[in-house]
C-alpha cells in the first residue's frame, strides 16, 4: 500500500491547480438553479475552457480525443476541481461521462468524428433515455419499441429520468427490437429535434427540475444512428460501465466533507456543539468519510492495475449513500427550525447559516440510496459478485 | 499512488497464515478455554521467532517493514483468534522497552487506565505492563515493570472473553513514565489494536457466508435469499471500508510525506491528521468487528448460539479489544473535536 503519488502525477497536479487558479475568478455567477438554458450556456462555457486548456476528457482516450489520463489523475482532476470550487460538469454529464465513452468504445468512424468532438468542446448537450416508468431496477425489460422501415427506425414509447432534455442535442436511447430481456435491446442515437418527441419536466422532491419524461410517438431515427448491431444494444451499454475508473462520486465525498467541516461550524455558533449524542455523531461521520476517501484510492489503485475497479464501486456506494444521508440528517436536526427555510437565514450573529445547501444536500442524499443502482440491487451485486452467494431472481 | 495490497504484503498474510494454521490451529487455540494461560510459553517463542514483535524494528534486530505490514500481519492474528498480549509485546519490543519482548521470552500486557474496576489481562504471564491514561493527545504511558504479582490479585473466574484471562486489582502502581515514546505507543498500539478488529470482521464475515452456502432450509441454501444475502453484503462493507481504514492510517504513519501532503490539503497539522487517521480507522474496525461478529452469529441462526461454533469467541475477543485505546463512544466523541 502506497499513498505516494509520483513525481508526474504531482506534476498533473500542480500544473492543474495552477490552471484552476487563474481560470476560475475569471468566471461569471453560476445562473439560477432552474434556468437550463442559462445553464447550458455557463456549462458549455466552463467546457469550452477545459477543452481550449487541454482538461476535456481527462478519462477518455487520446484516440477519442481525449487526454487518456491514468486513473490516478482522473482521481486528481475530480480533487482539485472540486476543493477549488470548480463548476460540476453540469449538462455535459451524459455525454461526457456515457454517451461518449460509448461512442468511442463501439460507434463506427463517421459517428466518432460526428459525435466526439461537440462532446468535449461543451458545443453539443447529450441525455439519457434508459429508464422506463416500468423499467427501473430491470432495465433489461424496457418497452419503448423500435420498428424498423426502410433506412429509419420508427420508435414509440416513454422514458423517464432524462437530466437535462430541454437543452439536449442528443439522446443516447435504449429502444426494443426484438425478443423480451437482453438479447432484444438496440442503442440508438435520437436527434431532440426530431418530430414526435414530448418533453414533460419532472419534479423531483427537492423541487428541482433537470429529469424530465419523454414521451416519444413514432419518432422517426436514421439507422445509421444505431451504435452497436441491431439486438445487441445491452452488451453495447454494459461495456460502457466498463469506463467507471472508480472515480464516480469524487466530487459528492468531497463536498460532503466540506458539508460536514460547516455543519461543525455551525452547531458551535449556534451552542449546540457540547451535546455529546451530535459529537458521537460528527465523530464517525469524520471517520467513515476519511475511511471512504482511503476505500477511492483503493478502488481508483485497482482500475489502474486491472483496467477495472472491481466491485469496490458497489461497496463505496452502499456505505457512501447512508452516510451521506446520516449527514443529510444531522444537518436537519442541527438547523432545527432553520431547516424550515429553502431560503438562506442569517444567525443572530449576522453570517449566514448555511441552511439552504445543507437542506438541498440532505435532498440529493436521499437520492443516493435510489439512482445508479439501489442499494438493494448493489448488495445482490456484492453478494453475487464478490461473496459467490447463489444468484436469485 | 497505488494503493492496493502489495504483492509482497499479500505473501506475509499468506506466510503468516500458514503458520498460524500450523503451529495454532483453532483447536489448539480452544484447548486453553477458561485457562490461566491462554496461549503455551512454546506457542508465544513460535510467534516471536516468526517476528510477529519485531516487524516494524530495523534489521538485523527485526524485519525491517512498516506499520502498514505489521496491520497486514495483525489482522491475519484477529482473524485466527491468536490470543495473549500481542499489542502489548509488540509495542514493548519495538520500543526496546521491556527486554525479551522481542525474542518473546517476556509477554507484555496493555492496560488503559480508567474511572472503572481495574481488570488486567493476562496478569499471570506477564512480565510489565504499559498503562496508557488515554488515547488522545496529551495521554501518557507508564511502565510497569516488573508487572504486579498476580497472586496479589483475584483471578476472574468468568472472563467475557474465555480466551482473554482477567485479573482483579485493587490497584496499579504508579510505574515510570516513559515520555519519549508515549505518543508513538499509543498511535501504533490504536492502529495495531483496529488490525486485530480488522481481522475479526473479516473472517466473520468469511464464517457466515461459508455457512449461507452450504445451510439448507426451505430447499435451497439460506444464502439464495436475498434477506441473508443483505446481511452478508453489509458486512462486506463494513469490512472493507475499515480495512481501508486502517491502511490509510498506517501509510500516514510510515510517510512523513504522506502525511505532510495530507495535511497542507486539509489544512491541518500533520499530528492532527494522523492522529484523526488513527484513531478513525479504530472506531470503525471496532464497530465492524462487534456488528460482523454479530450478524454472523444472526446468520448461523440456532447454532451460532451455541458455544461449540466460534463466533461467540470472536465478538467477545472484538469486545475486548473495543475497550482497548478508546472505545467507539470514546473514540466517536473524541473525533468530533477533529471533524
Amino acid at each position: 500500500v502506497d499513498l505516494r503519488y509520483t513525481a508526474a502525477e504531482q506534476a498533473f497536479r500542480d500544473a492543474l491547480r495552477a490552471w484552476l487558479g487563474q481560470t476560475l475568478p475569471t468566471l461569471p455567477t453560476a445562473p439560477p438553479a432552474e434556468d437550463w438554458p442559462e445553464r447550458r450556456r455557463f456549462d458549455s462555457r466552463w467546457q469550452r475552457l477545459l477543452f481550449e486548456a487541454g482538461y476535456a476528457g481527462v478519462d477518455w482516450p487520446v484516440e477519442g480525443g481525449g487526454r487518456g489520463s491514468s486513473p490516478v489523475e482522473q482521481l486528481i482532476f475530480k480533487e482539485e476541481c472540486e476543493r477549488a470550487g470548480a463548476p460540476y460538469v453540469g449538462v455535459n454529464f451524459v455525454g461526457l461521462l456515457h454517451a461518449g465513452p460509448t461512442i468511442i468504445a463501439e460507434g463506427g468512424p463517421e459517428q466518432r468524428e460526428r459525435y466526439l468532438p461537440p462532446i468535449l468542446s461543451g458545443d453539443e448537450v447529450w441525455c439519457q433515455g434508459f429508464s422506463e416508468p416500468d423499467a427501473g431496477s430491470d432495465l433489461a425489460s424496457l418497452r419503448t419499441r423500435a420498428v424498423r422501415d426502410g433506412d429509419e427506425y420508427v420508435v414509440t414509447g416513454q422514458k423517464i429520468w432524462t437530466s437535462h432534455a430541454e437543452v439536449a442535442d442528443h439522446c443516447e436511447l435504449l429502444v426494443r427490437t426484438g425478443e423480451d430481456g437482453h438479447r432484444g435491446i438496440t442503442w440508438l442515437i435520437m436527434p431532440m429535434n426530431a418530430r414526435g418527441i414530448e418533453i414533460r419536466p419532472l419534479r423531483t422532491i427537492a423541487g428541482s427540475t433537470e429529469f424530465a419524461e419523454l414521451f416519444l410517438n413514432d419518432v422517426r431515427i436514421p439507422v445509421a444512428n444505431r451504435v452497436g448491431e441491431e439486438n445487441d444494444g445491452w452488451r453495447v451499454t454494459m461495456v460502457t460501465l466498463s469506463f467507471e475508473r472508480g472515480t464516480a462520486f469524487v466530487g459528492e465525498l468531497l463536498e460532503s466533507m466540506r458539508l460536514l467541516r460547516a455543519l461543525v461550524s455551525l452547531a458551535e455558533r449556534l451552542g449546540v456543539s457540547d451535546d455529546t449524542g451530535l459529537r458521537r455523531r460528527i465523530g464517525h461521520l469524520t471517520a467513515a468519510f476519511d475511511a471512504l476517501w482511503a476505500l477511492t484510492k483503493r478502488n481508483v489503485s485497482e482500475a489502474a492495475q486491472t483496467g477495472i475497479p472491481g466491485v469496490g464501486g458497489s461497496v463505496f456506494k452502499l456505505s457512501f449513500s447512508e452516510h451521506a444521508q446520516a449527514l443529510g440528517d444531522l444537518a436537519v436536526e442541527v438547523l432545527d427550525r432553520a431547516a424550515l427555510s429553502g431560503d438562506p437565514l442569517h444567525g443572530a450573529d449576522g453570517a449566514p447559516l448555511g441552511n439552504d445547501e445543507q437542506l438541498h444536500a440532505w435532498f440529493k442524499s436521499i437520492s443516493l440510496t435510489i439512482a445508479a443502482g439501489t442499494s438493494q440491487v448493489q448488495r445482490n451485486i456484492v453478494a453475487e459478485r464478490v461473496l459467490g452467494l447463489p444468484r436469485v431472481r | 499512488m497505488d494503493f492496493r495490497i502489495s504483492q509482497e504484503q499479500a505473501e506475509l498474510a499468506e506466510g503468516i497464515r500458514a503458520m498460524l494454521a500450523g503451529r495454532l490451529p483453532l483447536e489448539r487455540i480452544r484447548a486453553n478455554e477458561g485457562a490461566k494461560e491462554s496461549i503455551a510459553p512454546d506457542d508465544w517463542s513460535a510467534l516471536a521467532e516468526t517476528g510477529v514483535f519485531t516487524l516494524t524494528l530495523p534489521e538485523p534486530d527485526g524485519v525491517g517493514l512498516g506499520l502498514a505490514d505489521a496491520v497486514v500481519v495483525f489482522e491475519e492474528l484477529g482473524r485466527a483468534l491468536v490470543p495473549g498480549p500481542l499489542v502489548g509485546t509488540f509495542l514493548a519490543a519495538s520500543t526496546g522497552l521491556v527486554d525479551g519482548a522481542a525474542e518473546g521470552t517476556a509477554e507484555v500486557g496493555v492496560h488503559q487506565a480508567g474511572s472503572g474496576p481495574v481488570l488486567v489481562e493476562h496478569l499471570s504471564s506477564l512480565a510489565a505492563v504499559l498503562v496508557v491514561s488515554g488515547f488522545e493527545r496529551g495521554s501518557t504511558v507508564r511502565l510497569l515493570s516488573p508487572a504486579p504479582p498476580a497472586n496479589d490479585a483475584q483471578r476472574v473466574a468468568a472472563p467475557l472473553c474465555p480466551l482473554t484471562p482477567m485479573w482483579h486489582l485493587p490497584a496499579l502502581p504508579a510505574g515510570d513514565p516513559v515520555a519519549d515514546v508515549g505518543a508513538q505507543i499509543i498511535r501504533d498500539g490504536t492502529l495495531l489494536t483496529a488490525a486485530l478488529q480488522v481481522g475479526h470482521a473479516a473472517e466473520t464475515l468469511d464464517l457466515a457466508v461459508a455457512y449461507a452456502k452450504e445451510r439448507q432450509q426451505f430447499g435451497k441454501p439460506i444464502g439464495a435469499f436475498q434477506a441473508v444475502q443483505h446481511i452478508c453484503a453489509d458486512m462486506l462493507v463494513r469490512a472493507e471500508v475499515a480495512r481501508c481504514a486502517v491502511h490509510a492510517a498506517a501509510c500516514l504513519v510510515d510517510d512523513e510525506e504522506v502525511a505532510d501532503a495530507e495535511a497542507a490539503t486539509a489544512a491541518m497539522t500533520t499530528e492532527r491528521v494522523v492522529q484523526r487517521a488513527v484513531m478513525g480507522a479504530k472506531l470503525l474496525a471496532d464497530e465492524a468487528a462487534v456488528r460482523n461478529a454479530r450478524a454472523a452469529i444472526q446468520v448461523h441462526g440456532g447454532m451460532g448460539f451455541t458455544w461449540e461454533v466460534p463466533l461467540h469467541l470472536h465478538l467477545k475477543r472484538a469486545h475486548v479489544l473495543s475497550t482497548s485505546f478508546g472505545t467507539p463512544a470514546q473514540l466517536s466523541a473524541a473525533l468530533a473535536a477533529l471533524a
